[in-house]
């Protein structure tokens, strides 16, 4: 009985106002906080390394590349960040002469010269600490005085300090990026274009001083990065490349403080897992204040941020959304964001449905109860939601799922009249639209081209060797005319006139271990069957099917490609013969290979107008729609909901740094999660009655054995 | 007793070098290096300089068993498995591919596990141990038949319905508890009720049918009938000569599993956000962290057969006919 008045009264102590099921600490609840949740534990918060979204979702809010995306303006637009205004590029010939970049000079060499603003400091961190006498006061410090303190967190270091960003920071980071102690996925791509960059990579390999990351960095410097005065640097790219704008907006361009690195090579302090890969040092409006990426991430308002505003322009539209209401106020707008490690889709769902979320995806468990398709096949939320005020929020991915042909292949491959005939009769017949139906709950829009229209808009979302456009609505092609195609290609009926037996083509799968898998399959054989075509489906573990991509031998496969950054280049650079899979090692699945398209492409990658690149990009995509390589898939939808008490906001799958946008009301907050939370006793009544009931007889009983032997002398 | 535990420990090295031999064979099987690097960098944009890199920084560039280019002991020393495992047998479990320190790990995500499976495991025997006694005890009635018909009920549910079952009762339509979550110190008492209350009731059917047959099995022991024709109550009998034989059998089940306890339990944990061991080695396994993975099946192996050489010891002081030599 005592444990359960002491239960009762932990209960009650842990949850005031009568809400007992409130996970979160009662004094929050007047603390401007977003709680939201991340399903899977970051591999590191380093930015030279991290490459993943559910990391960027934390790093983007603590560092701050030079530049970053227009938060409401759509198409995606570079503003600057730190500093002062957007790189200034220059072209220099064979000469080293400044020339224009007008299509009729030869490039050698661009130069990016990034000046950043003064007075951005640090967040407070004990890496930059120093004492009386100007000395570091944690650097190289031994492991028994840290032992002797007991440091067991970064909270228990008592004295923090800061500093101004300097220009340094941004060389140094571009220089850690070529560390072979880092291991940054980059490496490769940024020393095909940053000059001198690869010579640093080698050079530091063969330094006697590589196990220290600051002595080796800070003696090394690379031809292409030149540090001008504290606030100005240049960096030096071989030809040119305009899609190296974008790379500067992403977190592997972020500034790093050199004492960061020498605070944390410490032995005690790794062995306690506080490195820089979990303890990031930025200068962002968050910085991270717990990190436990086995349980709670906490992300808490910098004091040092140096202060940004909210924009005061934004896309058509958006001043009547009510995006533009926050305008020119100070960022951030909250105290703190929590993140809960929530691994399992039921009790996140509940969760967000008390209130204890501000934010949800919506699961396929979940998504009858939430959504509900209209006659016009829009969504719309179910009115147990709608009475809950929640808002949908829905938008387009730029992200391609895709069916690749093996453009080397002898059946599906080539570029000739038969094998295109082929293709093209399968992609008429994979129903994408039936398939986004069934397996999506009609969340994504079918492809009808590489590039998804939030990167591209343009009318070439036209697909006519797919679909017939009547009244501007698209048709699906008939099977009758799939079945021409067929013929034209030499399989009539679907029959291989070799073997005299239905065709047989192979379909390569990464198991995705969804309890989805077996129909997926059997509806991918069911439209093969269609035109009479057997597919024979081999679904491996996903390193088994990249090594078959490696090698080639493939025939059709599944795939996918989520953009890094907003220009179509990123999509069309998938089917350039020179990043080809099986030759190259390259992320041309397909192997493509056509001349036509390798010259523009290599044109578009020399063209600094976006505008100009952009209709090279169509040029591009009418020419893989004539051939092709890929069945176009689909381009998925995301939806977001989002509860009443949130601001307006924009979703954003290209910028990550978005959090400093959101605010929320907490007096309405409160007032609902109180009125969802009120808990129900009754059935526990009901339930201890009826154990009563059904123990009483038994008490009976074993009152009349108690006293009574069982054979009576 | 000291030199048979001291043999079983020497048993035990040639094990635990089975063991681990056996990890790297299926671990390296089914993933490369070059998968493990890949899984680690992410597929964008990665060149096979980078992924050679990784290898080198990681020492997964290293042959698996033998290095035919070296001479000497270094053919076998100089191999992924021998600089790998080393090291294990010291305990130094070393830093993970993604750069955390495995100790560490351990050591913080071993409390929560033990907060829920401790108390899950005494309350629990304690709730089955009493079920089974009151069947037994009311052998033959509607108490017995229905407590046995419920039992089968409780066995036959999946563990994952006890789960969803209790979240949606206790935390959605009661509301009494929250649905998942955790925190440290004595704000976890409202974190691991429910599960405990989950654990406890998923665990009755099969353990209070197992531990009936045990006093069943018991009660028709000469000493019982002895007891009886003594004129000693039935309450008498239960609870001071039957409770303490059935007790041996029971204990010894349960000591076999204490070692074990800290390693978690995977649904539970997952399921209610407990940032426990149970789902360290899986998530492990999907991101391809080969460091935590032969870390934990060591550990594991290690329990395992610690629970062994308890449940022996056990034997001799819950029973002192049993001598170990």
């Amino acid at each position: 009985m005592h444990i359960i008045i002491i239960i009762i009264v932990f209960l009650l102590n842990g949850c005031e106002d009568t809400v007992l099921n409130n996970p979160y600490d009662p004094a929050e609840k007047d603390k401007k906080i977003i709680y939201s949740s991340f399903s899977t534990r970051p591999k590191t918060l380093d930015p030279s390394i991290s490459y993943s979204s559910n990391e960027a979702i934390f790093i983007s809010q603590v560092y701050e590349p030079v530049i970053q995306y227009h938060y409401l303006k759509r198409p995606f637009a570079l503003v600057p960040l730190t500093s002062v205004s957007l790189p200034e590029i220059t072209y220099y010939n064979d000469k080293d002469e400044i020339v224009e970049q007008d299509g009729r000079n030869r490039i050698k060499y661009s130069v990016y010269t990034i000046k950043i603003k003064p007075n951005i400091l640090y967040q407070p961190h004990p890496a930059f600490a120093k004492d009386q006498n100007d000395q570091y006061i944690y650097h190289n410090v031994d492991e028994d005085i840290y032992e002797a303190l007991s440091i067991e967190d970064i909270t228990d270091f008592k004295n923090v300090s800061t500093r101004e960003l300097i220009a340094d920071d941004y060389v140094y980071a571009i220089k850690r990026l070529a560390h072979p102690m880092i291991k940054s996925p980059i490496y490769g791509v940024m020393a095909k274009h940053i000059i001198g960059f690869s010579d640093l990579g080698k050079n530091l390999v063969k330094n006697p001083q590589v196990n220290d990351l600051y002595q080796s960095l800070s003696k090394s410097s690379i031809d292409g990065v030149e540090l001008i005065d504290r606030y100005t640097f240049k960096i030096k790219i071989q030809e040119i490349y305009p899609q190296f704008m974008y790379w500067l907006a992403m977190n592997f361009f972020s500034p790093i403080p050199w004492e960061g690195d020498v605070f944390y090579d410490n032995e005690y302090l790794k062995d306690h897992n506080l490195t820089f890969a979990w303890y990031p040092i930025g200068t962002g409006p968050y910085m991270l204040t717990e990190n436990n990426p086995n349980s709670r991430m906490v992300l808490t308002k910098n004091p040092n941020f140096h202060g940004e505003k909210y924009p005061k322009f934004g896309s058509p539209g958006d001043y009547k959304n009510g995006l533009l209401e926050y305008s020119d106020k100070q960022l951030p707008l909250v105290e703190q964001v929590v993140y809960s490690l929530e691994k399992e889709t039921v009790p996140r769902w509940s969760k967000f449905l008390q209130g204890y979320y501000d934010f949800s995806s919506i699961s396929s468990d979940s998504f009858d109860e939430a959504i509900r398709i209209n006659a016009d096949g829009k969504p719309n939320l179910t009115d147990k939601l709608l009475n809950k005020g929640l808002i949908l929020q829905t938008s387009v991915a730029p992200t391609i799922f895709y069916i690749g042909f093996n453009m080397r292949d002898k059946v599906v491959g080539g570029n000739d009249d038969r094998a295109r005939n082929l293709r093209q009769a399968i992609s008429i017949v994979i129903d994408f639209e039936e398939y986004i139906s069934i397996f999506l709950n009609g969340r994504g829009t079918a492809a009808t081209g590489p590039v998804p229209s939030i990167i591209l808009q343009d009318d070439i979302f036209k697909n006519e060797y797919i679909y017939n456009y009547v009244d501007r609505k698209r048709i699906r092609k008939t099977i009758k005319y799939a079945m021409l195609l067929l013929e034209k290609a030499g399989y009539k009926n679907g029959i291989d006139p070799k073997t005299r037996e239905p065709l047989i083509l192979n379909f390569d799968t990464a198991i995705s271990g969804s309890a989805d898998d077996k129909e997926r399959f059997n509806w991918m054989r069911k439209q093969f069957r269609k035109i009479g075509i057997s597919l024979n489906i081999q679904a491996t573990h996903y390193n088994r099917f990249q090594d078959k991509l490696r090698d080639g031998n493939i025939q059709m496969f599944m795939s996918g490609w989520h953009a890094d950054y907003p220009d179509p280049e990123n999509f069309l650079f998938l089917f350039y013969s020179k990043n080809s899979r099986a030759i190259y090692g390259g992320e041309n699945y397909s192997n493509y290979n056509n001349k036509d398209f390798d010259l523009l492409f290599e044109k578009m990658q020399y063209t600094p107008s976006k505008e100009l690149r952009n209709k090279l990009a169509i040029e591009m995509i009418k020419i893989l729609q004539y051939e092709h390589p890929w069945v176009w898939g689909f381009y998925p939808r995301t939806y977001l909901l989002s509860h009443q008490w949130n601001n307006k906001s924009k979703s954003s799958e290209i910028a990550y740094n978005t959090l400093k946008y959101k605010d929320i009301n907490i007096e309405l907050r409160n007032n609902l999660r109180k009125s969802w939370n009120v808990p129900n006793l009754w059935p526990i009544l009901i339930l201890f009655t009826v154990l009563m009931i059904f123990l009483m007889p038994v008490f009976i009983v074993y009152r009349n054995k108690k006293y009574k032997p069982r054979y009576r002398k | 007793m000291y030199s048979y535990i001291s043999r079983r420990i020497l048993f035990a090295i040639p094990v635990l070098i089975g063991v681990n031999l056996i990890t790297f064979i299926l671990f390296f099987t089914v993933n490369s290096p070059d998968d493990m690097a890949r899984s680690h960098l992410g597929d964008k944009n990665l060149t096979s300089e980078t992924i050679q890199r990784w290898k080198k920084y990681h020492g997964y560039d290293l042959p698996l068993f033998f290095h035919s280019s070296e001479r000497r002991s270094n053919i076998i020393t100089q191999t992924l498995f021998f600089q790998k495992s080393i090291k294990l047998f010291i305990f130094d479990f070393g830093m993970s591919d993604s750069g955390r320190d495995i100790s560490s790990d351990i050591l913080q995500r071993m409390w929560p596990s033990l907060a829920l499976a401790i108390p899950i495991l005494i309350i629990g025997l304690l709730v089955n141990i009493t079920v089974a006694m009151m069947m037994t005890f009311f052998r033959t009635t509607y108490v017995d038949t229905s407590g046995a018909f419920l039992c089968i009920v409780l066995m036959s549910i999946s563990s994952l319905f006890y789960v969803i079952g209790g979240q949606y009762f206790l935390g959605k339509i009661l509301k009494i508890l929250p649905i998942s979550g955790y925190d440290p110190g004595l704000n976890s008492i409202k974190f691991i009720l429910l599960p405990i209350v989950v654990g406890v009731i998923s665990g009755i059917g099969a353990s209070s049918r197992w531990y009936r047959t045990l006093f069943l099995e018991e009660l028709n022991q000469d000493y019982i009938k002895t007891a009886r024709s003594k004129g000693i109550t039935e309450m008498r009998i239960f609870f001071v000569h039957l409770l303490k034989n059935v007790m041996l059998p029971i204990l010894t089940g349960v000591v076999v599993i204490i070692p074990s306890l800290f390693m978690g339990s995977l649904i539970l944990e997952s399921f209610f956000g407990v940032p426990g061991l149970g789902s360290y080695i899986i998530d492990a396994i999907q991101l391809q962290d080969f460091a935590i993975v032969r870390c934990m099946v060591f550990l594991g192996s290690i329990l395992y057969i610690i629970g062994l050489i308890l449940t022996d010891i056990s034997y001799t002081i819950f029973d002192p006919r049993i001598r170990l030599e």
